[in-house]
């Protein structure tokens, strides 16, 4: 032991932190702090699994085997994505304009509503083929979901109303409705579903070929998510290869230039909400036609309200929602069997709280300096 | 249908919402908008109802389910104070994260049984009052009577005292706050707490006092984003703020009661012959929000009224503008 002339502190951490602003962002760097939040995200939610005496790893290990093991619990992976790809699409077009679309729940029940609507009134001949009855069905479920965007759109953009709050609302609201229909109209013998639609009706399955090709055995993956694919590629066209899109992320990025350079705000907030509720409603379409093939209640364990996650994680990018909506898909599908049956929930709202706190990695640059004198 | 009853049954449940509304009042008025009232909400009444389950305790209950929907705020604090992210995205999030935590540590309390509840007494002299003391004074929930304490207090704390002068200064100038030595981060993390506590007190209130029970995610069935709606009609003040609160109440009453009778002020009951009509009767309290929210912000634009000017907007020290 040596006196010493220099302060004690010194010698105990030697480093200052520097926090700056980062003047550029290497490319690299968005999509290493998104694949890092991710797993501490799920580093966490072992943990509260672990709290609740359960067995974290095993029940990763479950999700993954279970979602992603073998092609055909894949195939059903890719049934769930369907939904979310169009739901997250829907919130994407929306955010970037910086519209907070929280009703995707809602505008996929309304859509859900009307294309059954189209086949059980008879609008829809029973003896149609498939080929009129499911473009008929597509346009009905994208005017339902586009005509619920349209009024918190009309609301936000005559009236300055909080859309946050009227889209939220109009959740309830078409939650309700169609439950009305199931229950009070269209109820087959009391039971909470409508009777099941005519084979033209239904979206082809790929286990429907398996006579031609034999390993489509009992694959369950249907047409739809050639739709949704189909609706990412024209949503990533418009958004960033269209004036319409240069308008919207215009008006996201900088209102005020926006409006100086002489767009329409107001007419732009209705289009936007009800593309965005048009796509939603296409997803409950998706579902009906290709999943349960008849209306019922609780048609979505909460696709519109991942939405807007899978929007966040993809950086409302329409063609990496593929991916990670794939991803929540396999998330839900295997979540379904595993208890406590918050944990899907739970792990969800853990991966966006760690993906926008861990944002600020991008802005600012975190250094660590030996301090010498 | 007996319509004092609807009313003193309507001010409990509207107390559920006075408690909300006011913790997002504050938060607001510092100029953090969190919009995870719901999560926080959901959290407060699993606590509670878990806490008072095991020990018996429904005020220790009460106290946990406040420190669990702070610490939750917290979090948006973390992240939307110091990390300064979108408030709105930071809000959805805490949503899911309360909804994600209360269902899988709620797992199983549905089938707790009886508690025992927090207690219900008449207040001598005042529900002697014609008309009022019965809907208001008489075998009513303490927490109710706590709202009626809480009301003047809170209105004269934001607008009458010194601290409150902060908190709204920081809500309206951070900078200007700044300037004059307020340490704007130490009161928004404050804030943001005091609201995260009282929606967990809003989340209590419901499963011990007045409609007791775990029910997950139906425990709450969205209030707490009604009550993120109120806070805008009510233009961030508080007493606007409980006039929005008793009326969802008793609307929300309305729509529970009205389908028990046969009769209705002497006429057959269309709602008991057609129970269909009862889903229309559900979208009531969330299509008269988006009604309230309407007529708000159309008063709010002839009066150029306004949210906090700094509202959703992260205050960076030394940098200009807000």
């Amino acid at each position: 032991m040596t006196p010493t002339t220099a302060p004690a502190r010194k010698s105990l951490f030697p480093y200052t932190i520097r926090v700056e602003r980062r003047l550029d962002v290497p490319r690299w760097l968005s999509p290493a702090v998104s694949f890092g939040a991710i797993v501490v995200a799920l580093l966490l939610g072992a943990a509260v699994l672990a709290a609740v005496g359960g067995d974290p790893w095993k029940a990763y290990a479950h999700i993954g085997k279970a979602a992603f093991g073998d092609i055909g619990v894949f195939s059903d992976t890719l049934v769930k994505a369907t939904p979310l790809i169009l739901t997250g699409l829907a919130c994407s077009i929306a955010f970037r304009m910086k519209l907070w679309n929280i009703g995707a729940e809602g505008q996929f029940y309304m859509g859900a509503l009307f294309s059954s609507a189209v086949i059980l009134s008879g609008f829809v001949p029973k003896d149609a083929p498939r080929l009129v009855a499911i473009p008929v069905m597509m346009v009905a479920g994208m005017i339902g979901g586009a005509l619920w965007g349209s009024i918190p759109g009309f609301l936000k953009g005559k009236l300055k109303v909080n859309e946050i709050i009227t889209t939220l609302m109009m959740n309830y609201i078409a939650i309700a409705f169609v439950n009305f229909f199931v229950f009070a109209v269209w109820s087959e013998g009391g039971f909470q579903m409508s009777p099941v639609f005519q084979k033209a009706a239904w979206l082809p399955r790929l286990a429907d070929y398996a006579k031609q090709i034999v390993t489509f055995r009992g694959l369950t993956t249907h047409a739809g998510l050639l739709i949704a694919l189909a609706a990412a590629v024209v949503v990533w066209y418009v958004l960033y290869r269209s004036l319409w899109g240069y308008e919207i992320r215009l008006i996201g990025d900088n209102p005020r230039a926006a409006d100086y350079a002489g767009i329409n705000i107001t007419r732009n907030t209705v289009l936007v909400l009800m593309a965005s509720g048009a796509l939603a409603g296409l997803a409950g379409m998706s579902e009906i036609s290709g999943v349960v093939h008849r209306l019922q209640t609780a048609i979505s364990p909460g696709y519109g309200f991942s939405g807007i996650i899978i929007a966040w994680l993809a950086k409302l990018n329409p063609l990496i929602v593929i991916p990670v909506a794939i991803l929540f898909g396999g998330l839900i599908l295997a979540g379904r069997e595993i208890q406590p049956s918050g944990v899907p929930r739970l792990i969800q709202g853990i991966i966006l709280f760690m993906l926008i706190a861990s944002e600020v990695l991008l802005q600012y640059r975190i250094r660590i300096e030996r301090v010498d004198k | 249908m007996d319509p004092i009853i609807i009313l003193q049954a309507g001010v409990a449940s509207g107390t559920v919402l006075l408690f909300a509304t006011l913790g997002e009042i504050f938060a607001e008025r510092s100029g953090v908008l969190n919009l995870g009232v719901e999560g926080m909400m959901l959290i407060g009444a699993m606590t509670a109802f878990s806490v008072t389950v095991s020990t018996g305790n429904g005020w220790l209950g009460l106290l946990m389910a406040m420190v669990a929907a702070g610490l939750l705020a917290l979090l948006h604090g973390i992240v939307t104070i110091h990390f300064q992210a979108d408030q709105v995205v930071s809000g959805l999030a805490l949503t899911f994260l309360g909804t994600g935590l209360s269902l899988v540590f709620g797992e199983g309390l549905n089938k707790a049984g009886a508690i025992s509840l927090l207690p219900k007494f008449t207040i001598p002299f005042l529900s002697a009052i014609p008309f009022i003391g019965p809907i208001l004074f008489t075998d009513q929930s303490v927490m109710v009577y706590v709202g009626y304490a809480m009301l003047p207090l809170v209105w004269f704390y934001i607008n009458r005292t010194r601290p409150g002068l902060h908190l709204r200064a920081v809500g309206e100038n951070p900078t200007a706050a700044d300037a004059m030595g307020i340490n704007v981060y130490r009161l928004r993390y404050l804030y943001v707490m005091v609201g995260g506590m009282l929606a967990g007190l809003a989340g209590g209130t419901i499963s011990l006092a007045i409609s007791p029970g775990w029910f997950s995610e139906l425990t709450t069935s969205g209030q707490g984003w009604i009550a993120v709606g109120l806070v805008i009609f009510a233009q961030w003040d508080p007493w606007r703020a409980a006039f929005g609160s008793y009326t969802f109440g008793a609307l929300r009453r309305v729509i529970l009661d009205i389908q028990g009778p046969q009769m209705l002020f002497g006429f057959p009951n269309p709602f008991y012959y057609n129970p269909y009509w009862g889903f229309f009767m559900q979208m009531m309290p969330y299509a008269f929000t988006i009604v309230v929210l309407v007529l708000g912000s159309r008063e709010a634009l002839r009066k150029r009224l306004g949210a906090p000017a700094a509202l959703g907007v992260p205050y960076i020290r030394g940098e200009r503008g807000m």
